[in-house]
């Protein structure tokens, strides 16, 4: 029975099944569900569009009666008019866009097979500047921030619903890299993204509570009331890694796209809410 | 005669040290609740300090958590050797503070009972 043959399929069993442990997105994206609901019970699944205020009462209120008279407002108002006037050349990003770009924010980021890269609604407005010879935006804040806020209020309610095709390994290689980035401790603190939003979610450091990273990308982008500015997704990144003195990686670099995969489809099926106003 | 001398010098050693224990303690403490120091509010009530945290546990009882000073330092100095998956960030190994500032981080801490 001890045969070198049975030895030998015990080894190759083994290793079989321990690479079957690895987990699918599919698989991630039920574990973390699972995980929030037994941590906040009292939520229903769209509440997670709400960041943190979905758990802290106290500062719900008084955001909700900012949401009255938003202070993302202009914002809005100056996107509709940038986004709708025509280039020198008399295209229009409505030109570069499915569905003249009204209601479509849901299905970004995406993977470009062509491309082999993924690419997100704001990556894909400069691609459409630079189709029309005009400079890319910065991907912080300012003007792209406007278009972004235009783009995203006409897209209200619908439900994000970021894919990854089958049979695309680099698709699935690029989901895979976003998800180490953000259970990879990094800076001097030596904290994750995991270690905040995860781990610690609800919980207060110092007076804020931690969001929980489901509903991290349904409301951008964001006036923060610390900045008194707009700001994109990318920048709330950047502004967590210089929280925890890690090296900043640039809006719209491969490594912060690849997170924003990552994160977007753990919130497949949340409705989008953006602009949105934070702390 | 012996013996006042030798009351003298308790006394003169004592009112010399006294304040300067108290001296240090508040130069921990200050190190412990300064944000781009230690910070340690952000995760523990300790005594009177502002909007604390709650993501580690209070700070009080020291002395009945750890057997000795050497190894509430070697706590604060790297978290992570005792526990992997801890949010304590390593203050000395990843230099947060430096050895002079822990030192006195670690008196402080002691000293809360
Ligand atoms: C030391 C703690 C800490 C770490 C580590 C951290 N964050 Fe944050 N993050 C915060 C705090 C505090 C806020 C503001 C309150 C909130 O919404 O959670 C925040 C906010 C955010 C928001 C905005 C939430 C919203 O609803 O608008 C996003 C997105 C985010 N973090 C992503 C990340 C990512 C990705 C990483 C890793 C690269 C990360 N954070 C690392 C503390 C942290
Ligand atoms: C980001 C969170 C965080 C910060 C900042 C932090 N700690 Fe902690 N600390 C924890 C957690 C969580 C524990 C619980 C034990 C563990 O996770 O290993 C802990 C445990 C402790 C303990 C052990 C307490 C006991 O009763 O067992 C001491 C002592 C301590 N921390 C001191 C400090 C000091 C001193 C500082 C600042 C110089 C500090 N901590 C900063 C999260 C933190």
């Amino acid at each position: 029975m001890n045969s070198p043959l049975f030895i030998f399929c015990l080894w190759i069993n083994l290793l079989i099944s321990s690479s079957l442990t690895w987990a699918s997105p599919e698989q991630d994206r039920k574990q973390i569900l699972t995980f929030y609901q037994q941590l906040f019970p009292q939520l229903q699944f769209a509440d997670y569009a709400q960041g943190v205020y979905a758990i802290d009462s106290d500062a719900k209120s008084s955001w909700q009666a900012i949401e009255e008279f938003p202070p993302y407002e202009f914002a809005l108002e100056e996107g509709k008019t940038l986004f709708n006037r025509p280039f020198n050349n008399g295209a229009r990003y409505a030109d570069c866009f499915p569905n003249q770009g009204i209601a479509i924010a849901q299905n970004y980021p995406y993977w470009d097979e062509h491309k082999q890269s993924i690419i997100t609604l704001a990556s894909a407005l400069n691609d459409c500047r630079l189709q029309n010879h005009l400079p890319a935006l910065p991907y912080a804040k300012g003007k792209i921030t406007k278009l972004l806020a235009y783009m995203a209020f006409t897209s209200r309610g619908q439900l994000i619903r970021t894919i990854i095709p089958e049979h695309s390994p680099q698709a699935l290689n690029a989901y895979e890299q976003g998800k180490a980035y953000f259970y990879q401790r990094r800076g001097q603190l030596n904290f994750s993204c995991a270690s905040c939003h995860i781990d610690n979610a609800g919980k207060f450091i110092r007076s804020e509570i931690l969001s929980p990273a489901l509903g991290h990308t349904t409301h951008w982008p964001a006036y923060r009331l610390n900045t008194g500015e707009m700001g994109t997704l990318h920048r709330r990144f950047m502004a967590c890694n210089k929280l925890i003195r890690a090296p900043i990686d640039a809006a719209q670099s491969p490594a912060l796209r690849q997170l924003e995969f990552f994160l977007s489809y753990i919130a497949n099926g949340l409705p989008l809410n953006g602009p949105s106003t934070r702390k | 005669m012996k013996k006042t001398v030798s009351l003298f010098l308790l006394v003169l050693i004592t009112a010399c040290t006294y304040p300067k224990i108290q001296q240090d303690l508040s130069i921990g403490k200050q190190l412990s609740f300064q944000r781009n120091k230690g910070n340690c509010l952000a995760c523990h009530v300790i005594e009177d300090g502002e909007a604390p945290g709650n993501i580690g546990p209070a700070l009080v009882n020291i002395p009945t958590r750890f057997t000795s000073k050497e190894d509430l330092k070697a706590f604060i100095w790297d978290a992570t050797q005792f526990n992997a998956h801890t949010s304590m960030p390593p203050f000395g190994k990843n230099k947060i503070l430096t050895a002079d500032e822990l030192d006195h981080v670690v008196d402080y801490i002691w000293s809360l009972k």
